[in-house]
């Protein structure tokens, strides 16, 4: 899975540029590779949640000490964030999210369905501008399209990685 | 010969009692009472206060102390609060941030909302998930005594370390500080970034 994220590497080059400090993360395998990098990289604070509204009040926090984050997580840890969002929106915190989405293109887990498909919805209804990216080609750029809008026009900005672009899950070899 | 179990300790003096040794630390608050605690203290440019968000106070404090690791984090939250963030202990235990101190004023109550029992009025036990956790240091405390030996430990000791401080559950006055959470974030920043806070 690993060696077909090479789009994963080029948003991790991004992050890195922008300065990035801490990354905070619930895993999915569509960020693998993104958190892989990140864990190896001894510059920056990778941050194991135990739900993804952790990471808001992380993202909040190195804000407040002057260093930016980032928050990995998939469509149904959106969920999990509702309410947090609200100290990001009152408070105008710089967020940026990388989403990666399940339930939205060549789904086989019904369960997934829900919050894949009330994802930006979801987030648009909490203050977030969402950035949604069908094609690996464009990833890179939206990334960085998105992080100057969260951290120099101070704005929460979350981009959506298309399960187009992450590939069905093989039922056939593994599990939910 | 008072028990263990009872609980005589005023929030105000305990957290004006903590404040006092407070130096240059940076705090945190979590909604509702804790943040009045703080407010009748007297307001200061290191505080940020949690109007809402709750179960997110440790959650900025972590994010906090990891961005300034020179600088002492403190967090005083309700236990109420803190149970709505539960996980968020195992994940400061696991980052083991050593400049972070949680304390906990635990009223046994959402004393914010009408006093209704909160899972600590029926044992549950949030040092002892601390420290099963993995904090470096984790006490719960009912006197004077025990509160004066934990000061330096929350102020000074190597960390993550957890305080669970019992107080009475006697309602007290509301002390508002400011609550525009922009002017919070650029006043708090600014004091400790100085020109860095608006680049
Ligand atoms: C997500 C959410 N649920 C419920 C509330 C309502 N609420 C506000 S303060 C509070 C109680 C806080 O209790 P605790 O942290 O123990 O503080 P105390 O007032 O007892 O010090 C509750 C339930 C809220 N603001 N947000
Ligand atoms: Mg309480």
């Amino acid at each position: 899975m690993t060696d077909t994220q090479p789009w994963a590497d080029e948003i991790f080059d991004v992050l890195k540029q922008i300065n990035v400090r801490q990354v905070a993360y619930v895993p999915d395998a569509g960020h693998i590779r993104l958190i892989e990098r990140s864990k190896n990289d001894p510059t920056l604070n990778t941050i194991a949640l135990t739900t993804e509204e952790e990471g808001i009040g992380i993202i909040a926090g190195a804000w407040l000490g002057g260093e930016r984050g980032v928050l990995l997580m998939q469509s149904s840890g959106v969920g999990n964030c509702i309410n947090m969002l609200s100290m990001i929106q009152e408070c105008r915190f710089p967020f940026l999210t990388l989403v990666t989405m399940r339930g939205q293109w060549g789904e086989f887990n019904p369960w997934q369905v829900p919050m894949g498909q009330g994802t930006k919805r979801v987030l648009e209804s909490m203050g977030v501008i969402v950035r949604p990216v069908d094609t690996a080609d464009r990833l890179a750029e939206t990334v960085d399209a998105a992080a100057r809008l969260a951290f120099d026009a101070y704005r929460a900005v979350a981009v959506l990685i298309s399960q187009r672009i992450i590939g069905f899950k093989n039922w056939g070899d593994d599990q939910p | 010969m008072t028990s263990r179990k009872d609980i005589t300790l005023d929030r105000r003096a305990v957290v004006a009692r903590i404040l006092r040794d407070r130096g240059d630390a940076l705090l945190l608050t979590g909604l509702g009472s804790t943040t009045w605690d703080v407010a009748a203290a007297g307001d200061h440019v290191n505080n940020f206060y949690l109007w809402g968000a709750m179960g997110g106070a440790a959650m900025v404090g972590l994010g906090l102390a990891l961005a300034q690791p020179q600088r002492r984090v403190l967090v005083i939250t309700g236990d109420g609060e803190q149970l709505m963030g539960l996980g968020g202990i195992a994940t400061v235990a696991v980052q083991r941030p050593s400049n972070l101190s949680l304390i906990v004023i635990d009223n046994e109550s959402y004393g914010e909302t009408g006093m209704q029992d909160t899972h600590t009025k029926h044992g549950v036990d949030l040092a002892g998930v601390a420290a099963a956790a993995g904090f470096a240091y984790s006490a719960t405390v009912y006197n004077d005594d025990e509160l004066e030996a934990v000061i330096p430990v929350i102020c000074q000791q190597t960390g993550p370390i957890f305080t669970a401080v019992k107080v009475t559950a006697t309602p007290v006055t509301t002390v508002l500080p400011p609550r525009d959470g922009t002017y919070l974030k650029n006043r708090f920043r600014q004091s400790l970034l100085g020109s860095k806070a608006t680049e």
